[in-house]
C-alpha cells in the first residue's frame, strides 16, 4: 500500500491538489477564492490524467519516419481528454467571473455571506 | 425506413445549430425558431421512439462512421426514445406557458440569449438521453450547467444573481467529482464507450482484482451526479433559484434539468457499472438514505414558507428524494417507480409552476400567502390546474402522483431491511405534501374579505392569456393521461429497461 503510493507520487499528489481544489470551492466564502479553488480542482484532474497517459520511455502519436510499432507511442486519448476538460473549465470559470463582476457591482463585496446578508435585508 | 435511424443525431444537432442561428436573430424569430425546434424535436423523437417499438431492439448510431472502440456513438433505445419526447414535450408546454413573463421580466436586448440558451438546453438534454459515451456526456453534462445558469439569471435582481452563483458552485463542485468518477474509470477499463466500459466491468469482477476502485468511482459519479439534481442536503441553491427566476426557467429547470443527470445517472447504474454490480456496492444505501431524508426535509420546509413558488421549489426536494430513494432500493421495480416519478414529477411540477404564476397574476403579482386568498375564483382556469398539481403531488388516484407512489411501495414491500423505512417515509411525506398543498388551495378557494393589506388583485379571464391557458390545459391533460392510461407507460418503461444494458 505504502510502497505502491511512493511509486505513484504523481497520482497521490493529483488527488491530495483535488482535495484542496474542493475543500477550497465549497468552504472558502471569498468569491475569488472559490474561482482558484475550481481551478486547483480541475486542474488536479488533469494532472492525473495525464500522470496516467503518459509512459515512461514512448513518445507521443506523432508520425515523423513511418510507423514503428504500436508499442513505441503513447495512448493519445488522454491528452485529447485534457484538452477538451480545459476548455470546459475555461468556459465554466469564465462565467463565474462574470457573476462574479456582477456581484460585486451591486453589492460592492466578494464575500457570499455578505451578500446573502444583505439580500435578506432587502427583503425581498 | 432506415432514415429514422438518423434522427435522435439530427435533433441534437439541429438543437446546436439553432442555438448558433439565434443569436444573430431578433428575439421574435428567435422565438418562433426556438418553438420550431421544440416541435421539430418532438416529430423527430416521436418517429424515433415507434421505429424502436416497432422493430423491438436499440440500435446503436455510430457517430462519423468510426467503429465501435474509437468512434463516438449513440444508442437508442425505447426508454431513451420516450424520455426525449417527454422532454419535448414539457419543454414546449413550459415556454408557452412563461410567454407572458419573458416578456415582461427580460430585458429588451437581451430576449434572444434566451432562447439561445433554451435551444443549448434541449440539445444537452437529448445528448445526455441519447449519448453512448461518457466523456461526451461529461460535456453536454457542463453545457447543460451553463445553459441552465443562464436561465436562472436573465432576470437581473439580486436574488437571482445570488442563485446562479450558488449553482453553479454546486454543480461544479458535482461535475469535478463526476469527471474524477469517469477518469478512474478510463483508467481501470481503457474505454469511454458505456457498453465497452461494461463489459471491461464485468472481467474486472470476476477476476476480483480492482474491487475498490471500481467501488470509488462509481461513488464518485452518483454522488457528483446526486449533487447536481439537488439531492437533499445540497438544495440550498434550489429554493432561490426556482423561487425569483422567470417562469419558464424555473419549469424548465425543476422538471427538466434535474431529470437529465437522473438519467445520466441511471445510465451509469445500467450501462456502464452492470446493475448486479451497483446492487452490491453500498453506494445505493448512501443514496436510499439520503432520498428518505429529503422526502421528509424537503416537505417540512415547504411547510415553513410563505412564498409560493419557494414553496413548490422546496416540494422539488422531496420530489427529488423520492427519485433517489427508488434508485436505492436496489430492485428493477424500484428502479421503474424513479422513472416513473420522473415521468409524473416534471408533468405535474412544470403544471404548478405555470399555475402558480396564474395566481400570482391575479393578486397583484404577490406570491405571499395572504394575497393569493380568493385567486382561485379570480383567475378560475390557474385555480383548477393548481388544484389538479396538488392533488397529483399528493397521489390522489387518478392524478399521475398516485401511480409513482403506489409503484413506490410495491417495489418497497417484500424488501428485506428497506420496507419498513420506505413505507414510513412514504407514509409521512404523504402527509406532510397534503398539509401544504392543500392549505394553499384552500387559501386560494378563500373568498376574499376587504383587507386593506392585502394586495389588490383583478380577475383574469382565459382569453387575455391564451399561451399560458392552452399550456395549463395541456398540463392538466397530460397529468391524467399519465395518471388513468398509467399501464402501457409502465410497461414501455419495463421494455425500455430491458434492452438498456
Amino acid at each position: 500500500m505504502g510502497a505502491n503510493l511512493f511509486t505513484n507520487y504523481g497520482e497521490a499528489v493529483a488527488m491530495i491538489l483535488f482535495g484542496i481544489g474542493f475543500a477550497n470551492l465549497l468552504l472558502q466564502k471569498n468569491m475569488i477564492k472559490k474561482i482558484i479553488g475550481l481551478n486547483i480542482m480541475d486542474t488536479a484532474v488533469y494532472l492525473f490524467l495525464a500522470e496516467k497517459g503518459y509512459i515512461n520511455g514512448r513518445v507521443a502519436p506523432i508520425v515523423v519516419d513511418g510507423v514503428q510499432d504500436a508499442q513505441a507511442y503513447i495512448n493519445p486519448i488522454p491528452s485529447g481528454l485534457v484538452l477538451t476538460g480545459i476548455v470546459v473549465s475555461v468556459s465554466v470559470t469564465a462565467l463565474m467571473l462574470a457573476i462574479t463582476i456582477r456581484l460585486y457591482g451591486r453589492y460592492h463585496t466578494l464575500n457570499l455571506d455578505e451578500i446573502s446578508a444583505q439580500l435578506k435585508k432587502e427583503g425581498r | 425506413m432506415d432514415i429514422i435511424r438518423n434522427f435522435p443525431a439530427v435533433s441534437i444537432l439541429l438543437c446546436l445549430f439553432a442555438g448558433i442561428i439565434s443569436s444573430g436573430l431578433r428575439a421574435r424569430a428567435a422565438g418562433i425558431l426556438n418553438m420550431l425546434l421544440i416541435l421539430t424535436g418532438i416529430a423527430l423523437n416521436l418517429c424515433t421512439l415507434v421505429y424502436v417499438i416497432f422493430t423491438g431492439e436499440p440500435y446503436v448510431y455510430v457517430m462519423g462512421k468510426f467503429p465501435a472502440p474509437w468512434g463516438n456513438e449513440i444508442r437508442v433505445g425505447e426508454l431513451e426514445a420516450f424520455m426525449a419526447v417527454f422532454f419535448c414535450i414539457i419543454m414546449l408546454l413550459s415556454m408557452m406557458g412563461g410567454s407572458l413573463e419573458r416578456k415582461r421580466e427580460i430585458e429588451d436586448g437581451k430576449k434572444n440569449l434566451y432562447y439561445i440558451m433554451v435551444d443549448l438546453l434541449l440539445s444537452s438534454l437529448l445528448a445526455l438521453v441519447y449519448t453512448n459515451d461518457l466523456f461526451t456526456a461529461y460535456v453536454f453534462v457542463e453545457i447543460n450547467t451553463i445553459s441552465a445558469c443562464g436561465l436562472i439569471m436573465i432576470r437581473q435582481n439580486g436574488r437571482t444573481l445570488e442563485a446562479s452563483i450558488r449553482y453553479m458552485i454546486m454543480s461544479l463542485l458535482g461535475s469535478g467529482l463526476l469527471l474524477l468518477g469517469l477518469c478512474f474509470l478510463y483508467d481501470l477499463t481503457g474505454h469511454l464507450l458505456m457498453s465497452n466500459i461494461k463489459e471491461q466491468v464485468g472481467m474486472l469482477a470476476a477476476q476480483g482484482t480492482y474491487h475498490m476502485p471500481l467501488i470509488v468511482a462509481l461513488g464518485l459519479m452518483s454522488v457528483g451526479l446526486a449533487i447536481k439534481s439537488a439531492l437533499y442536503p445540497f438544495h440550498t441553491w434550489l429554493p432561490d433559484a426556482y423561487g425569483y427566476s422567470t417562469l419558464s426557467s424555473s419549469a424548465i429547470l425543476s422538471s427538466l434539468v434535474s431529470k437529465g443527470y437522473i438519467f445520466l445517472l441511471l445510465k451509469i447504474f445500467y450501462r456502464v457499472m452492470g446493475f448486479e454490480f451497483v446492487k452490491e456496492s453500498k453506494v445505493i444505501h448512501v443514496l436510499f438514505v439520503f432520498g428518505i431524508m429529503g422526502m421528509i426535509m424537503g416537505s417540512l420546509n415547504a411547510i415553513l414558507e410563505d412564498n409560493i413558488r419557494r414553496m413548490i421549489a422546496f416540494s422539488s426536494v422531496a420530489q427529488i428524494g423520492y427519485i433517489f430513494m427508488g434508485f436505492g432500493l436496489g430492485t428493477t421495480e424500484g428502479v421503474i417507480a424513479s422513472i416513473y416519478h420522473v415521468v409524473s414529477h416534471s408533468a405535474s411540477k412544470a403544471l404548478l409552476f405555470v399555475a402558480a404564476s396564474g395566481l400570482t397574476d391575479a393578486s397583484g403579482g404577490s406570491c405571499r400567502y395572504r394575497d393569493l386568498t380568493g385567486a382561485g375564483f379570480r383567475n378560475k382556469l390557474a385555480g383548477v390546474a393548481f388544484t389538479v398539481g396538488s392533488l397529483a403531488m399528493v397521489g390522489m388516484p387518478v392524478f399521475s402522483g398516485f401511480i409513482s407512489k403506489l409503484l413506490f411501495s410495491q417495489a418497497a414491500i417484500g424488501h428485506a431491511y428497506k420496507m419498513l423505512p420506505t413505507l414510513i417515509a412514504l407514509a409521512i411525506s404523504t402527509v406532510l405534501n397534503a398539509v401544504y398543498f392543500m392549505k394553499t388551495v384552500i387559501r386560494i378557494y378563500t373568498p376574499a374579505q376587504d383587507d386593506p393589506e392585502m394586495a389588490p388583485g383583478r380577475v383574469i379571464k382565459m382569453r387575455e392569456q391564451k399561451q399560458k391557458s392552452a399550456a395549463l390545459i395541456c398540463f392538466i391533460i397530460l397529468n391524467l393521461v399519465l395518471g388513468l392510461n398509467s399501464q402501457p407507460i409502465i410497461e414501455m418503461i419495463r421494455n425500455g429497461l430491458g434492452m438498456f444494458g
